[in-house]
């Protein structure tokens, strides 16, 4: 059941069954919309696409790490990180799918 | 930005392709990675991330309101893990 892996190619292929236009066409469109999502989080820092999630960009402070091999401190400058927050609708599919396979 | 903003981007950019078709194409996409999701598989987009589906164990939690405990059974919560190109472009590399 799990252990498989999705890939841009297997996005495109769906695309291409879908809508019908030519598979380089889907396959550029795929990467087009992955592309305006990281142009917008980058820019603005919110995508919310309803029904399955919202991608936000979160602000980290500086603070100090530790490389855990040496134990030696090292400084971590503040940074900005993409958190993803999934929407009810998906966390709720994703676990009636889990239901249903037991 | 939303999904229909999404959706008018790509139409502008695309102005050979009806606005229906690219709706269609968005939500494909979202659709198949759900689904990908469902079936607890794991989606890697280069240069963008990865969902995957981690497990939450069972615990017990407790109503803020009221402070009473209860019992919070085991899920499954979907995961978004940034790409490393995604990374270091929102921090202007």
């Amino acid at each position: 059941m799990a252990g498989k892996t999705v890939t841009r190619a297997q996005l495109a292929e769906a695309v291409y069954q879908e809508v019908g236009l030519s598979r380089s066409e889907s396959a550029e469109l795929v990467d087009q919309v992955l592309n305006e999502i990281v142009e917008s989080v980058v820019k603005s820092g919110t995508v919310k696409i309803s029904s399955f999630g919202t991608f936000a960009v979160r602000e980290k402070g500086k603070r100090v790490g530790r490389n855990p091999k040496t134990g030696e401190e090292v400084p971590i400058p503040p940074r900005k990180v993409l958190v993803f927050r999934a929407s009810q609708v998906l966390k709720d599919r994703i676990n009636a799918a889990a239901g249903r396979a037991k | 930005m939303t999904k229909s903003d999404l959706v008018k981007r790509l139409a502008a950019a695309n102005p050979h392709l009806f606005q229906r078709d690219i709706e269609r194409i968005v939500s494909t996409i979202f659709e198949q990675i759900a689904a990908a999701l469902e079936r607890q598989d794991r989606v890697e987009l280069r240069g963008f991330g990865a969902f995957s589906v981690r497990t939450r164990e069972a615990r017990v939690g407790r109503n803020p309101r009221t402070g009473r405990e209860v019992a919070v059974p085991a899920k499954l919560a979907p995961y978004f893990k940034t790409g490393k190109e995604l990374r270091e472009r929102l921090n202007g590399a």
